[in-house]
């Protein structure tokens, strides 16, 4: 817990606390070294930040190399089928340990000195025992990482006292259980491996973006005004849907009221129900009469703080490089055991995300674009005002503002703040 | 080199490929679209050649799929393609590898430098395409672009590559 000695003394949260403001952020917090040290020892080292999803390693022994924050970690899966996060440096002179993207092994050997570890990173063993002692005597482990699992989304933390990942998720874990309640088995399969996306922005730059409902008829016309889409007119001036914050910097566009107003099955990712009639079959034999308004309302747009975006058809996974650089990881999601679904769902998100798609290769645009405006002098502030005067108190206490508010990106940051300390230090 | 038969003669390839890196690097979007035959697959597989009906891939267009591609670029408005990139490439090491039913299967690798807004991309890998002669003419059935970085991070590839 932060004491009033460290409020005092802690002159960067003074700083930030002057550089986050309600309305404006200052173009700073995008290009300033200091900063962005801080951030990836406060919020990527202390809060929990996604990692990946536990059907990428279904079988014991599987792993696959992971970032978290400028962490290179080995996420794994033990014997017993727990999963593991291990930092990939070996404990002796910091080698890295893992060099295969991913596989399937008990145990992982460095190459350097030929030190041995579990997979769960405690240590095996060592070449020449003699010089430690004899076997057994030296007992030195490669580092690991907090582990939190939500309904398969891991999420990991360097921060034993950070909250359980249930707390942490809070009301952003009902919006996991709805997606995962499209799926006939009740699962996600993530197994269709990951786009990675160089960016040359900020990674904050990108986070914001994600609930900016303001964006794609300008930003993305191109893409819906050569395939007809309604996306344009789902964040429109007429549109019933809203943003909203979720608390804990996690937001949502929540389009259902929109969806509900079409009252179309399927149209929520473009197919049509036609399209995709054992997945229409299947939802309709698991839920019965509540299948209709699932069908019909659709999977989350939902951000949860700091990384993890759930685009309705694809998850994101935002890890920074530099202040100025960061990687977009982006999967499609598929539901276990839905198999005609799933391949509307891998070819459609191909389409749209990653470095060549159609609709995100713009957005990275934008984020460069920004990235290359904040480095200038005039005027210095990003402006994150749009909607705050309209914003009200929803039914269940949430703050919501309209379609096209930048709701989501004051919750992106009253989030921030708390962990960089701007509220302790006021 | 008797075993492998083509329909195709390779002075004829060579000369359809270096014309049809002409007009990606020229941005002639048109007269590139016009090169591809109706069953055409534009791929560009991530992780190795891993299977897109299974994995993610940079580009897995059909043919409508590269038609709307193509209409996003001629929009004006495909913002990472504004100002459009500035490309260059060498394709070379050309050879026919083999023949399935009335296509050739020709195998190359090729370098590629990008200037877009101040930054200079360099692009390597090897590509693979599907000729077919139709009314005549050489078009290009398949086109598979395996990057050698395409299992880490690559940037914005908007330009036809």
């Amino acid at each position: 817990m932060t004491t009033i000695e460290e409020r005092v003394n802690d002159p960067l949260a003074e700083r930030i606390d002057q550089l986050v403001r309600p309305d404006r952020i200052h173009s700073s917090m995008y290009t300033d070294e200091e900063i962005f040290r801080a951030e990836m020892e406060k919020v990527w080292y202390e809060s929990w930040v996604f990692v990946g999803h536990e059907s990428e390693i279904a079988k014991p022994n599987d792993y696959v190399r992971k970032s978290l924050g400028l962490q290179d970690v080995v996420m794994t899966r033990d014997r017993q089928g727990q999963i593991h996060l291990v930092v990939n440096r070996c404990a002796h002179r910091g080698a890295t340990v893992c060099d295969a993207h991913q596989g399937n092994s008990s145990s992982f050997r460095c190459p350097y000195h030929g030190w041995t570890y579990k997979n769960d990173g405690t240590m095996l063993g060592y070449p020449y025992s003699q010089g430690y002692g004899g076997k057994g005597k030296l007992r030195l482990n490669m580092g690991t990482v907090r582990v939190g699992i939500y309904r398969g989304f891991v999420f990991g933390t360097f921060n034993p006292d950070a909250p359980s990942i249930e707390d942490y998720l809070g009301s952003a874990a009902g919006e996991i259980d709805r997606l995962c309640r499209l799926s006939p088995t009740g699962e996600l399969d993530i197994t269709n491996g990951w786009l990675k996306h160089k960016t040359r922005a900020n990674w904050k730059l990108v986070m914001e973006n994600e609930t900016d409902g303001y964006h794609p008829p300008f930003a993305h016309g191109s893409i819906l005004t050569v395939t007809g889409s309604h996306i344009g007119e789902l964040y429109g001036e007429a549109s019933e849907a809203v943003t909203r914050d979720l608390g804990n910097g996690h937001a949502e566009n929540d389009l259902r009221p929109q969806f509900r107003k079409y009252g179309e099955l399927m149209k929520w990712n473009g197919n049509g129900a036609e399209r995709v009639p054992e997945y229409v079959q299947a939802i309709r034999d698991l839920h019965g009469a509540a299948a209709e308004d699932m069908l019909i309302e659709g999977a989350p747009h939902l951000l949860v703080f700091p990384n993890l975006f759930i685009a309705e058809i694809t998850i994101f996974m935002i890890q920074p490089v530099s202040v100025g650089e960061c990687i977009q990881y982006s999967t499609p999601v598929q539901f276990k055991g839905a198999p005609d679904m799933n391949r509307r769902l891998l070819s459609m998100s191909i389409g749209s995300v990653g470095p060549a798609g159609m609709l995100l290769a713009d957005d990275a645009d934008m984020y460069e674009r920004n990235q290359r405006g904040v480095a200038l002098r005039e005027p210095e502030w990003i402006n994150v005002s749009r909607g705050l005067h309209r914003e009200t108190i929803d039914d269940s206490g949430f703050l919501v503002g309209g379609p096209n508010d930048e709701t989501g990106m004051r919750a992106f940051w009253k989030q921030y703040r708390r962990l960089m300390n701007c509220e302790a230090s006021r | 080199m008797t075993t492998i038969s083509s329909e195709l003669d390779l002075r004829d390839v060579e000369q359809f490929i270096y014309r049809e890196a002409r007009l990606a690097d020229a941005s002639d979007y048109d007269a590139w679209e016009a090169l591809w035959t109706d069953d055409a697959r534009y791929w560009v597989p991530a992780d190795g050649e891993s299977d897109p009906d299974h994995h993610v891939s940079v580009i897995f267009d059909n043919r409508s799929r590269i038609r709307t591609r193509l209409a996003q670029l001629q929009t004006g408005k495909r913002y990472a393609q504004v100002p459009a990139s500035k490309v260059a490439r060498v394709v070379s090491n050309i050879e026919i590898i083999g023949a399935d039913g009335p296509d050739t299967i020709v195998g190359a690798t090729f370098v590629l430098g990008e200037s877009r807004v101040g930054v200079v991309e360099w692009w390597a890998g090897r590509i693979e395409y599907r000729l077919r002669r139709e009314d005549g003419q050489i078009r290009l059935a398949g086109k598979k672009v395996v990057l050698i970085n395409n299992d880490e991070p690559i940037p914005t590839l908007t330009f036809l590559i």
